[in-house]
């Protein structure tokens, strides 16, 4: 990605610099610091709760954190201004971190729930403050606590202050937004469980996000102290700065790290319009309606909704037929699916199918419940190097559950799961993708903000191979001209049939370059045309040397493909060895076709 | 130790909050339960029918119940409003929180710009009346309030339940695809609760302006406690409100009789964290 709107921010930044030297008039420095200051406070929110979906009503915690914690060193421990400023951010963020190591754990307080525990989080913070030797009720004045005169007076300080850490959260945005951590924080948004099943490390990341957003928080908390010179518990922990965080980031556009930044420019400003009087009261409820119908009417937010309206524009200025917002299309867009243009991956090397030697997944003795009901009783399989291996059995009988306890979206109750040497039992999901297994769902789960291209580069970039972002797509777009979506690159998933997304989701699984592919049901819904293809192209994933387990109803794909087929009933292993074999054992034959049809 | 009366007047005195609590908790439980609207404006709401309950009685010398007469059913009306226009946009759970945060902005203002930001105080010959039982006090009009919330939150739990629209109801609440296929009308039945909603803030605002002191900023006040209200009783759950209000009516003021006022917010917010932690499947 290019760096120049980076550029383009710091030139911005520094022209602001010059300002107070140039003699601007105190009422405009702080008048533009609260804009820096909302600039700062909106974009460090949005790291979370923009990019991740984890709303928080819990900004002004991390805040009034920061601001106690200059208003108690600057002004009782008398300790420099400048100094106590890190230390504010330090200590939010460690506060973040306290928070998001207990609640990140608990799978389902998301959405809502997230954002009601972190407002209740800020009430309690506020009464503890408030009773205790921090402010002890009566407020904390900060009027005698020296401030560094870096261009005249003390208020160009706090400009400058507020101007570079307003530069700094917006370049973070930018930053994080292009990195794998921001990619792993949009795909926490859509599918939290996908993406930890893909690979991304959800629960680190999103304690890096909340620590970086409550730390940029804090630092906007000491330096703010210094500006109203006066800290109350009731100001600082009131509902304002959750609630106008949010606000400016929803209306800017919560998901692109220009949104907050343009939300709070715009807020602030036309807040400053009314000031004073009864007219104050009357801007206010302006500026309500005004936000009510920006919201209303274009939900995803200002900049979002500008830059696409802005493309729309570009594009039918330029040639028709080749929209200006997608990228450079892949140079093999018509690729057959088995046609041999794709490189084999390195460190996959193709082998051809034979008998299994060498064990790549080994469950032994797996055993899962799910509260009364034992889902999993016992089962040992194992999939040799090169194999496909075919799992069957009846509507319940556990196989969805094997799939999910091997990439560790369960986990076993009893048993080993293996992959090669390693055990992949008590392993998190990501790190069970990261060695080697990948998977596809039998309804596809793509994230559906990513582009198609971004759903298959997320599973490169943090698959086993880890490969860099900008190889990544590279990567991307072969995959999904191996599997025939290449024209789809620029589309999100929506916009895609059935067909094409199970599709995607075999793209997705193939593209982390995994050692074994599980594949759930991949082949229902399709038409018999649909199957043909897909089973060519399962016959040659293997020939690039992937091992495959796949569950399968549709028999005719499980006896074509299957070196050998495993049959589940009722949690157990029933049968298994060669499918012509099996599929005529008379056991198998009742439990799937019932009594009488048993020989 | 405080004195077993003054720890049992703070129990009776924390039931009567709670009953308030739970009051106001009524409407945005169903509305976060059933509409997946998360409704910031009830709390305006609330406190637009606590100053018209006011003006009617100072200006019109209107008692309280003929204000509740006009202002339920006014609210009613307005809650129906209010859907139509969230049922329009399509408005998510999310862009609920936005939107009617917006209406509780413009509520607000307007308030202030009728009644000034000025405390105001309705002043009524019942406000001060309370009955004895043994040793404790309990004022008229908190048990008052209590009791209606009572009778409310189990009709409400009753329609919920027995009733053709209230299983419907919740039947689109949990899978509106399929309800919608097995012919429930869930717009209709939408509009019907988002004005039951509405028309229970009127009866809480009446309740707010015969029991508190009035200000513009008190819309503010009410809103954590409540929303803890809301997420311990369970979403869309009439009875388990009122029974949460009563809880972290009780808690708040039992610790301010032995410890002291300022400390009540933790134990309320306190009890909500765990909840949700402890058991996140609850809401």
């Amino acid at each position: 990605m290019s760096t120049r709107p980076l550029a383009a921010l710091l030139a911005a930044g520094l022209a602001l610099a010059t300002l107070p030297l140039m003699g601007l008039p105190a009422f405009y420095e702080s008048f533009l610091y609260l804009i820096f200051s909302w600039v700062a406070l909106a974009t460090s929110w949005s790291l979370l709760s923009g990019y991740a979906g984890y709303f928080s009503f819990g900004h002004g915690a991390f805040f009034g954190a920061g601001m106690y914690t200059t208003a108690t060193l600057a002004a009782s421990a008398k300790m420099p201004f400048l100094w106590t400023l890190p230390i504010a951010g330090l200590l939010s963020a460690l506060l973040a971190l306290g928070i998001g190591a207990v609640v990140f754990r608990v799978r389902r307080l998301r959405g809502e729930l997230f954002g009601l525990l972190t407002l209740a989080i800020t009430f309690v913070l506020a009464t503890i403050v408030l009773n205790t030797r921090i402010d002890g009720g009566p407020g904390v004045y900060l009027s005698g606590v020296p401030i560094p005169r870096f261009v005249g007076s003390p208020t160009g300080t706090v400009y400058l202050l507020g101007l570079a850490l307003a530069v700094f959260s917006v370049a973070a945005a930018r930053l994080v937004a292009e990195s794998r951590l921001g990619l792993g924080l949009f795909a926490i948004h859509d599918d939290e469980d996908v993406a930890e099943v893909k690979g991304v490390p959800t629960f680190r990341y999103k304690l890096i996000a909340f620590a970086l957003s409550a730390g940029i928080a804090g630092v906007a908390g000491g330096i703010h102290a210094v500006y109203v010179s006066y800290v109350t518990v009731g100001e600082t922990f009131s509902i304002t700065v959750p609630l106008y965080v949010v606000l400016m980031s929803i209306l800017g556009g919560a998901r692109h790290w220009l949104g907050p930044m343009v939300g709070a420019v715009i807020i602030t400003a036309s807040l400053y319009l009314f000031t004073g009087g009864q007219t104050a009261v009357l801007g206010r409820a302006a500026v309500a309606l005004a936000l009510i119908l920006v919201i209303l009417l274009l939900p995803e937010g200002v900049v979002p909704a500008s830059l696409r309206g802005w493309r729309r524009l570009r594009g039918r200025s330029a040639s028709p037929g080749s929209s200006a917002a997608m990228p450079a299309p892949p140079e093999r867009h018509a690729g057959e699916p088995a046609g041999p243009a794709v490189e084999v991956p390195a460190g996959a090397a193709p082998r051809p199918a034979a008998a299994a030697e060498a064990r790549v997944l080994e469950c032994v003795d797996v055993c899962r419940a799910f509260g009364g009901i034992q889902a999993l009783r016992g089962v040992s399989l194992t999939v040799g190097r090169g194999e496909i291996v075919g799992l069957v059995g009846p509507n319940g009988s556990g196989k969805t559950t094997l799939i999910n306890l091997v990439s560790g979206h369960y986990a076993s109750d009893r048993g080993r799961i293996a992959l090669g040497e390693a055990t992949l039992t008590g392993r998190s999901a990501h790190e069970i993708a990261r060695l080697g297994v990948s998977r596809t769902y039998q309804i596809p789960r793509p994230f559906f903000n990513l582009s198609v291209l971004d759903n298959v580069a997320l599973a490169a970039t943090f698959g086993p191979a880890r490969i860099a972002a900008a190889a990544a797509r590279a990567e991307a777009r072969e995959w999904l001209a191996f599997t025939g979506l290449g024209r789809r690159a620029a589309a999100r998933p929506g916009e895609l049939n059935l067909h094409e997304r199970k599709f995607l989701e075999l793209a997705r699984a193939l593209a982390s370059r995994p050692r074994v592919i599980l594949l759930d049901e991949v082949l229902s819904g399709l038409n018999p045309g649909e199957i043909a293809s897909a089973v060519r192209l399962i016959r040659e994933i293997r020939a690039r040397g992937a091992s495959i387990l796949f569950v399968e109803h549709v028999m005719r794909a499980v006896l074509e493909l299957s070196d050998r087929v495993v049959v589940l009933n009722e949690g157990e292993v029933i049968a298994a060895g060669d499918p012509r074999e099996v599929l005529r054992d008379p056991q198998v034959v009742r439990v799937y076709l019932g009594t009488r049809h048993a020989a | 130790m405080p004195s077993f009366t003054l720890l049992g007047q703070s129990v009776v005195s924390g039931l009567l909050a709670g009953g308030l609590y739970g009051l106001l908790a009524l409407g945005l439980s169903l509305s976060w339960g059933l509409l997946r609207l998360v409704n910031l404006g009830h709390f305006a709401l609330a406190f637009l029918g606590a100053y018209l309950t006011y003006q009617l009685g100072t200006a019109f010398h209107l008692p309280a119940w003929a204000a509740a007469l006009i202002i339920v059913p006014v609210f009613f009306v307005i809650g129906v409003g209010l859907h139509a226009v969230f049922a329009y946009f399509r408005v998510t759970e999310f862009t609920s929180l936005l939107v009617t945060f917006g209406i509780t902005v413009i509520i607000e203002s307007l308030i202030q710009w009728f009644w000034t930001a000025d405390f105001r105080r309705f002043e009524t010959p019942y406000a001060s009346t309370s009955s004895r039982i043994g040793p404790l006090f309990i004022p008229t009009l908190e048990l008052l309030a209590g009791l209606t919330a009572t009778a409310l939150a189990l009709g409400t739990w009753a329609w919920l339940r027995l009733t053709y629209v209230g299983k419907a109801l919740r039947a689109s609440a949990e899978d509106p695809e399929i309800a919608a296929a097995f012919g429930v009308n869930h717009r209709a039945q939408a509009f019907l609760l988002s004005g039951v909603s509405a028309a229970y803030a009127g009866v809480a605002g009446v309740f707010i302006a015969l029991i508190s002191t009035l200000a513009p900023s008190q819309i503010w006040s009410w809103l954590g406690v409540v929303f803890a209200v809301v997420i311990i009783g369970g979403l869309a759950n009439p009875v388990g409100a009122l029974l949460a209000g009563l809880l972290i009516g009780v808690s708040e003021s039992v610790t301010m009789a032995v410890v002291t006022p300022a400390w009540a917010p933790l134990v309320s917010f306190s009890v909500l964290i765990l909840i949700l932690v402890a058991r996140p499947g609850r809401a």
